[in-house]
């Protein structure tokens, strides 16, 4: 009577129509020492399902690390600001001492000052002023270039004539 | 949410998604690597895990994709032997025997099923989920999840009785 049962049972599932709590009695069934002979091929495929449910993960999560990956993407965030605001002071502090041109208080040390500057830069000026003199001498290069306008008046005649 | 909450949402599931992930991709070390993944992914997102109604079952999609994407990857890659408990016919006699020899038989013919057959048996008859659950995982309808269960059962039972009437391989 018992295997009647299991052997209607056996059909539905492999029919796909078995509940859960069929199967629960299957798999009871086939857990026992003794099976129906006919039925023993059966036997390792639940023997199978039984010892894969046991089956365990037994690995490690290590869920901490993806918190300090995040801390990771938020410092990124404020490096930049901190950059930006480095950049800021840069230019504020540039702009600062830009301002400060080392005016002198004093007039007769500023007179002083300005007629001192103003003799080297006149100095300067002489000292390249008579490097020019060179250019006197292009200028009789380029003064016996004169004789080629004669040639040229010369070849524009022979061109005349030959039209 | 907390870590300690977290584990409690996932604990109980976390072994079957690993298995379910050992069924489709074979070896344990890419398994549980996968398995780890997925844990991470969720954790990642854990503000949304509350608005999922269940988080379960989304899982088991999320393992599912996962490994068919890890499957995909090592495909293209060329990369045949994926497992690497791969096993050698040419071992001694002695060892074969040792093994329990059925239950691997069982275990043998269910790496030879088409994947979506694979994943429902691992669903039902090592997971015990029902119908309903196992549809919305793999995003098919009722009668297509019987369907291909009866389909798988069906297999390994006649290759189980060749191999234990003829024991052929």
């Amino acid at each position: 009577m018992v295997l009647n049962n299991i052997e209607e049972l056996l059909e539905k599932y492999e029919n796909g129509e078995t509940s859960l709590k069929e199967e629960q009695e299957l798999k009871n069934y086939f857990s026992q020492e003794t099976v129906a002979p006919h039925l023993e091929i059966y036997k390792p495929m639940f023997a199978y399902f039984l010892v894969n449910q046991q089956e365990q993960f037994t690995k490690d999560v290590p869920l901490i690390p993806i918190a300090i990956e995040t801390k990771k993407v938020f410092n990124y965030k404020w490096i930049s600001v901190a950059a930006v605001a480095v950049l800021m002071l840069g230019v504020y502090l540039k702009s600062t001492i830009n301002n400060d041109l080392g005016t002198i208080q004093d007039p007769e040390l500023a007179f002083n000052e300005v007629s001192k500057s103003l003799e080297m830069i006149s100095k300067n000026f002489n000292k390249g002023t008579s490097t020019i003199s060179y250019l006197e001498e292009y200028d009789k290069g380029a003064s016996t270039l004169g004789y080629l306008n004669e040639i040229e008046k010369g070849t524009s005649i022979i061109f005349k004539k030959n039209q | 949410m907390t870590q300690k909450e977290f584990l409690n949402i996932v604990m109980p599931f976390k072994d079957k998604v690993f298995r379910l992930a050992k069924r489709l991709l074979i070896s344990t070390e890419e398994a549980e690597d996968a398995t780890q993944e997925i844990l991470l992914k969720l954790w990642s997102n854990k503000e949304k895990i509350e608005e999922y109604k269940n988080v379960e079952a989304f899982s088991m999609t999320m393992t599912k994709n996962f490994c068919f994407d890890k499957l995909k990857s090592k495909q293209s890659q060329n990369l045949k032997i994926v497992h690497s408990n791969y096993e050698d016919n040419s071992t001694s006699l002695q060892k074969q025997v040792e093994l329990n020899d059925s239950v691997n038989w069982v275990s043998r013919i269910i790496e030879e099923l088409p994947e979506q057959q694979k994943m429902v048996i691992q669903l039902r008859d090592i997971e015990e989920y029902d119908f309903d659950e196992i549809a919305q995982m793999l995003d098919m309808n009722n009668t297509a999840v019987r369907v291909t269960l009866s389909r798988a059962r069906k297999t390994i039972r006649e290759k189980l009785t060749n191999t234990h009437s003829y024991g052929i391989k």
